[in-house]
């Protein structure tokens, strides 16, 4: 994106080699376009997504969606309702209505576990798996910066659960499309709403479902500048996430629960209300924003401080 | 945005009092950094200036302690000591990854770590040997490091990567692999990576580890080519003979400590060389040498040389009275004293050890 719109006549290496060598002081600052700054970003994207372990991750992503729509489609081959067995995930009973519906069943059964894990996995690896193959160090000698390294591999992180959770949604509605008629849906409220609007809606829960990992994205980010181990960061990430979501069951806990970044995960279906109902939703947007600030701001702090001895 | 700002100029004040050495460098009447004229570097020539550099890691464990280095512009400076003398602790701090106790660096005339953005786009670097990600290929790896430079030009990239992967001849494997390379191809990369942008000061941490001795000819070869071509070289070797040949200054460090530092040649000749004649008739020689006056003989009959700590006298003389006495003479000389003995005068110990 950087190498076509750098304004400006060429003048990487002059700016470099026609400074005296024995007046060592550089005189002031190299010369820098701002556009530059973007590389790290593209060569942070392209380093994750052209990792086996990415791909591996979205491929199980890719898969729910797939395993869902087929086996519902197995289930109700005889015409019987998907859901007679007893309760899966939200919206499971209407997809063989509306093919549509496989988008919404899909994300609420990867939202708790899979996305997460899968953000939890890239996160926790971010800091501390370049710091544990030693990359790390020539980054911050190169030099990169440790605020843009920081807040690169941040953006990478929350592109990378964008990009799950599309994976997610473009696969269940490809699947949904296939195996499943598609056309006006009825929402949870029980009014009717056109193909289309329900489309836009897909893509706002999608978003929404983006979104809900932030928090999760920050905390991963954190727990790696605590450690040299990608290993370490990434289990103690993960171990978090199912330690959450336990005290998030536990009834006697009700007080803390609403701190909890998995809280209001589920609050997406109200999208499918008519008219939606946004409390839960805000709310859960609202934690997100506070656990990425906070953990953002103490991986902020660690990090800037932090002596690099790997 | 990287225009340096006023705090930035102030050197650092030492957060535990240190013995402060009101030098003309680290005195805080310098002019502003961005005056490039009146910077620290202009006026002792050196790029690498520390006062009173200490690091004490949490653990409690001292691991350098007060260090007063000085490199001067354009020279080939090996840093020497034995492992866990503090060589590394000191590299790492003079690149801004650990922060010091106490103490100032100032590497091309400007504080680190604070002015680590504007002075390390200019210092190539091989810090404890290189690190690579193994899935992406030699050229992928170099593009990364090189993206990780908000100086370096998008533009001529590819260009520059392709030099870098030339001068140090990974031309024909760079598609391949890294986590496929030999240690000295590894080596070979970390090296191209230091090289990326004309560099003013390059770093190097044992950059022959790993190579075979056609690679490590390769690699002095390449030390004196940019040293010709005014880049300051900082090598941390323990390979003395290599520091020996390719290094114009040398610094010793030990438990933490500098010992000493100055020009090779003043250190070599600091340690006392020996007499040494090349004869057949090896126990007369001894006996003759005796006579005269010579100290700390030492006979060697199996391989035809006596050696001697060197006379006060004249040394023809010497030689005379050996000729004249029936020695058959082969060889007479002085032999300055090898870094290695210099070395180990000073360390006392063996290479190795932990000091």
């Amino acid at each position: 994106m950087s190498r076509a719109e750098a304004p400006g006549t060429a003048v990487s290496d002059a700016a470099v080699s026609d400074v005296p060598v024995r007046g060592a002081v550089p005189q002031g600052a190299p010369r820098l376009n701002p556009l530059w700054s973007f590389g790290l970003f593209r060569s942070e994207l392209g380093i994750t997504f052209r990792r086996w372990r990415t791909l591996a991750l979205l491929g199980v992503l890719l898969a729910v969606p797939v395993l869902v729509g087929i086996a519902v489609k197995i289930e109700t081959r005889d015409g019987s309702s998907a859901s007679g067995g007893g309760d899966g995930p939200a919206f499971l009973a209407q997809i063989t209505n509306n093919g549509l519906f496989l988008v919404f069943t899909a994300l609420a059964a990867t939202l708790p576990f899979f996305l997460p894990m899968a953000v939890g996995v890239v996160a926790g690896d971010s800091l501390a798996g370049e710091a544990n193959a030693g990359t790390l160090r020539y980054l911050l000698v190169a030099p990169a910066g440790r605020t843009r390294l920081l807040l690169t591999k941040y953006a990478t992180v929350l592109t990378f659960c964008l990009a799950a959770t599309l994976v997610v949604a473009v696969s269940a509605l490809a699947v949904g499309a296939l195996l499943f008629p598609l056309g006006e849906l009825t929402t949870i409220s029980g009014t009717r709403i056109g193909f289309g609007e329900g489309l836009v809606r897909a893509l706002l829960i999608a978003l929404v479902v983006a979104a809900s990992l932030v928090g999760v994205a920050a905390l991963g980010l954190f727990v790696s500048t605590l450690t040299n181990s990608g290993i370490a960061a990434m289990a103690t990430t993960v171990g978090l996430l199912i330690t959450v979501q336990i005290l998030d069951q536990i009834p006697q806990l009700h007080a803390i629960q609403p701190y909890l970044f998995s809280h209001y995960w589920l609050s997406f279906a109200d999208l499918v209300r008519d008219p939606v109902y946004w409390d839960d939703l805000l709310r859960n947007l609202g934690l997100q924003a506070l656990y990425g600030a906070v953990f953002g701001s103490a991986a902020w702090a660690r990090f800037a401080a932090k002596d690099i001895t790997a | 945005m990287e225009e340096p700002s006023a705090a930035e100029e102030r050197p650092a004040v030492p957060r535990e009092a240190g013995p402060a050495v009101p030098t003309a460098a680290t005195g805080p009447g310098a002019a502003p950094a961005h005056d490039a004229g009146d910077g620290e570097g202009e006026e002792t020539g050196a790029v690498i200036a520390t006062r009173a550099l200490t690091k004490r890691y949490r653990g409690g464990q001292l691991a350098v302690d007060g260090l007063d280095l000085t490199v001067p512009a354009g020279s080939v400076f090996g840093f020497l000591g034995p492992n866990g003398s503090g060589k590394t602790t000191t590299i790492r701090m003079l690149m801004g990854l650990i922060e010091p106790t106490s103490g100032t660096a100032h590497v091309l005339g400007r504080p680190m770590p604070r002015a680590g953005r504007a002075v390390l786009p200019h210092v190539g670097a091989l810090i404890e040997g290189p690190a690579l990600y193994g899935f992406l290929s030699g050229r992928d790896n170099l593009l990364r490091y090189d993206a990780a430079d908000p100086t370096a030009d998008p533009r001529t990239r590819r260009a520059r990567v392709g030099a870098a992967l030339d001068r140090v001849g990974l031309t024909a494997a760079a598609g391949k692999k890294a986590r496929a390379y030999s240690l000295g191809m590894k080596q070979r990369l970390g090296l191209a990576a230091a090289l990326l942008q004309p560099r003013r000061l390059l770093v190097l941490d044992e950059p022959t580890n790993g190579l075979d001795p056609q690679g490590m000819r390769e690699i002095r070869t390449l030390v004196r080519e940019l040293a010709s071509e005014g880049t300051t070289v900082f090598l941390s070797s323990h390979l003395l003979d290599e520091i020996e040949q390719v290094c114009t200054h040398v610094a010793v460090m030990a438990g933490g400590r500098l010992l000493t530092q100055g020009p090779v040649a003043a250190l070599a000749a600091g340690a006392r060389g020996r007499l040494v004649v090349t004869t057949p008739d090896v126990a007369d020689a001894a006996r003759i040498l005796k006579e005269q006056g010579v100290d700390d003989v030492l006979p060697a009959e199996d391989r035809g040389t006596v050696t001697a700590a060197p006379p006060k006298g004249e040394l023809a003389e010497l030689n005379a009275a050996l000729v004249t006495a029936g020695v058959r003479v082969r060889g007479f000389a002085v032999e300055r004293a090898s870094l290695e003995e210099a070395f180990v005068a000073l360390t006392g110990e063996g290479f190795d050890v932990a000091g």
